[in-house]
């Protein structure tokens, strides 16, 4: 009798255990490391407004997430560049872009002898990092800078190694500005930098930049702020001189609103608005337009309405820009084209 | 057919033999143990069957000029491998040229001339080195190394030596050269381990038959001992050198990780370890992401061409020995 008694315990113990199982949907994601505080903290929320709905998010890099995606073998995919044409035609059912935050990159420096804020104009940013612009105290510079006493030393350029979004967005940005910069070097996530080191990651390049006197390099806007490190001014396409910060990297977002396409592939460097921040972007999630799993499409529709209205007060707090008002209105409307 | 040849034995009885024999125990350990040493054989297949599988793409389309390009473009989806090769090679012959004298000269002291109680605890500190994680090297290099070199080494070099190309150009403190130094520091603990153990296993009438013959205690310990640990010694080297090919975060955080060649030392380079460990993750493209796999089949076969010369190497000098002694 008690032997039978305990195998009708383990039996029931499994068929409640399957039971949960069951109930629970698993959705994996991955890619862009960038937003994966967010991200993390999102997905963590997530689960305790639907229990059901269980999302695993690896922050493997956006050129990663891409290709997870579009092997088949992640739910969806998160990315901080959009898809390319190219990429987006393998698919049989064409994937859908929705922004969740947004980010800013900002020039940092260490000049000893400078104690001052500098500004940098476009094209001294493109000329320095073309290698036309060798010295601190070169005219393009001094002339945005009066009253400042630039050194005469050389520049030491310094980039990110690793391939990355932050540096897909940076050279997105000097193409804009600078024709040279596009025909010789390109946007990309890593390209052939005409001079300067290049370090990993965002830690990388400000140990370097801190280490090495009369360097510049670039860091996310995040990674500046948190570590209070000293950054510069960016004159922006309306000709106003801008230190980034939550607010103007929003607003670059909402003045490209209006010429926003459809399916939210955009880039957003060099906005119009007169507070716009030049160097600033939207980072994507990547979902399937068809989900053939109904708990999965249930789940990750729910998932997308929190996270364009309540989930984007998380935001601020975690030092990423929100999304402007429009654009979550808009996405709102994306989310009914998932199938 | 084979088996029925009339002088063997009926197949019955083969077939009990062979019980018997694994009833044994030594031929079953034979087997077991046999089939753990040839899956090393499988692995390294296994590596380099999906290495070359996967760089199909780049192979076909840049051929043996990957080797022999320097352009390394991204945008444009143009690959060469000649700049990563430089710089693999450049720095690991750096790192040779300081800690292999470095090294044996520590080695000697410790096993041959050191008081038991100064080298037991020198040892100890070495094997801790050796245990010490690279990226934890690698940050040393960068809040040390880097402005010792920038601001002291590498200015003296350039006043002294700077005629020489090797020696000239601007000083950033990031290059080649403080990425041979970290990697002479990184080791260093292996040679001096090893070749420590070596010399030790020289047998005390080796030296007692140098010193009755009139030998100083350096003498024989460089004409007798030393020779006679030479293969011990030569393996620590190659250990060292495997390792300094090979080494990734503490080089890529040092490097300055430039895709090319500088006739400087002081100027910034890249590693072929360093450049698939930044851009692999976020490689777009098939090419891409399929060259990157062909450098790594690359710094495979550099590793056996070096190793194959070292092997070359130790079989000269041990013949040349055997002749003379």
């Amino acid at each position: 009798m008690k032997k039978s008694n305990l195998w009708l315990g383990v039996f029931g113990a499994l068929t409640i255990l399957l039971a949960v199982a069951q109930a629970k949907v698993l959705i994996n994601a991955a890619g862009a490391t960038f937003p994966y505080p967010i991200y993390g903290k999102w997905f963590e929320e997530f689960a305790k407004i639907d229990p059901d709905a269980q999302i695993n998010y690896q922050s493997i890099g956006s050129g990663g997430g891409i290709r997870q995606f579009s092997e088949g073998t992640v739910d969806f995919g998160a990315s901080d560049m959009p898809m390319t044409d190219e990429q987006i035609g393998k698919f049989k059912n064409k994937p859908l872009h929705f922004p969740t935050v947004l980010g800013g990159i900002v020039p940092t420096y260490n000049i000893p002898a400078v104690t001052q804020e500098l500004k940098f104009t476009p094209e001294a940013l493109a000329g320095i990092y073309l290698g036309k612009i060798k010295k601190w105290n070169d005219p393009e510079l001094q002339r945005a800078n009066p009253g400042v006493k630039l050194p005469d030393n050389d520049i030491v350029v310094v980039h990110r190694s690793d391939g990355s979004g932050t540096s897909f967005v940076f050279t997105d940005y000097l193409s804009k500005i600078s024709p040279e910069w596009k025909s010789k070097v390109g946007a990309s996530t890593s390209v052939s930098w005409p001079v300067g080191l290049g370090s990993k990651g965002n830690e990388g390049v400000s140990g370097v930049v801190k280490q090495t006197p009369n360097s510049i390099g670039y860091v996310e806007l995040i990674y500046a702020l948190q570590n209070k490190m000293a950054y510069g001014f960016l004159r922006n396409a309306a000709g106003m001189y801008l230190k980034a910060d939550l607010d103007s990297v929003t607003e670059a977002a909402a003045s490209a609103a209006q010429t926003m396409p459809a399916d939210f592939r955009v880039s957003i460097t060099n906005a119009p608005g007169k507070k716009a921040y030049p160097i600033s972007t939207f980072t994507w999630l990547l979902i399937p337009s068809k989900i053939d799993d109904p708990a999965k499409k249930k789940a990750i529709v729910a998932f997308l309405h929190w996270m364009t209205t309540d989930g984007q007060k998380d935001a601020a707090s975690l030092g990423y820009a929100p999304l402007p008002k429009e654009v979550a209105a808009k996405e709102e409307k994306q989310i009914a084209l998932i199938k | 057919m084979a088996t029925s040849a009339p002088t063997s034995a009926p197949p019955r009885t083969g077939a009990r033999a062979l019980v018997l024999r694994l009833r044994s125990g030594d031929e079953l350990a034979r087997l077991i143990t046999l089939a753990f040493a040839s899956s090393i054989l499988l692995v390294t297949v296994g590596l380099v069957y999906q290495l070359w599988a996967t760089s199909a793409l780049p192979r076909h389309k840049f051929g043996f000029g990957f080797l022999t390009s320097s352009l390394w473009n991204p945008v444009s989806g143009q690959f060469g491998a000649l700049p990563f090769i430089y710089g693999t090679v450049i720095t690991s012959v750096i790192a040779l040229l300081i800690a292999v004298p470095l090294g044996v000269g520590a080695a000697i002291f410790l096993s041959e001339l050191a008081p038991p109680r100064i080298s037991g605890t020198f040892t100890f500190f070495i094997e801790l080195l050796a245990a010490v994680p690279s990226v934890i090297y690698g940050l040393l290099a960068i809040f040390t190394l880097v402005p010792l070199m920038r601001d002291y080494v590498e200015p003296f070099l350039k006043k002294t030596l700077g005629d020489l190309p090797i020696f000239a150009g601007p000083v950033f403190g990031f290059g080649y050269l403080t990425a041979g130094v970290i990697l002479a520091i990184m080791t260093l603990p292996f040679i001096i381990s090893i070749s420590r153990e070596a010399l030790l296993e020289v047998p005390t009438e080796q030296r007692e038959a140098a010193l009755a013959l009139g030998a100083t205690r350096w003498e024989s310990t460089w004409q007798a001992v030393v020779p006679y640990a030479r293969l011990g010694i030569f393996g620590s080297i190659f250990l060292a050198l495997a390792r300094a090919l090979g080494e990734t975060m503490a080089v890529t955080m040092v490097i300055g990780n430039d895709p090319s060649i500088h006739a400087s030392l002081f100027a910034p380079g890249y590693t072929i370890a360093a450049v698939i460990a930044n851009e692999f993750s976020e490689a777009t493209g098939d090419l891409y992401l399929q060259s990157l796999v062909e450098l790594g089949l690359v710094l495979f076969l550099l590793t056996i061409v070096i190793n194959a010369m070292a092997r070359l190497l130790i079989i000269a000098t041990t013949r040349r020995g055997s002749a003379q002694s």
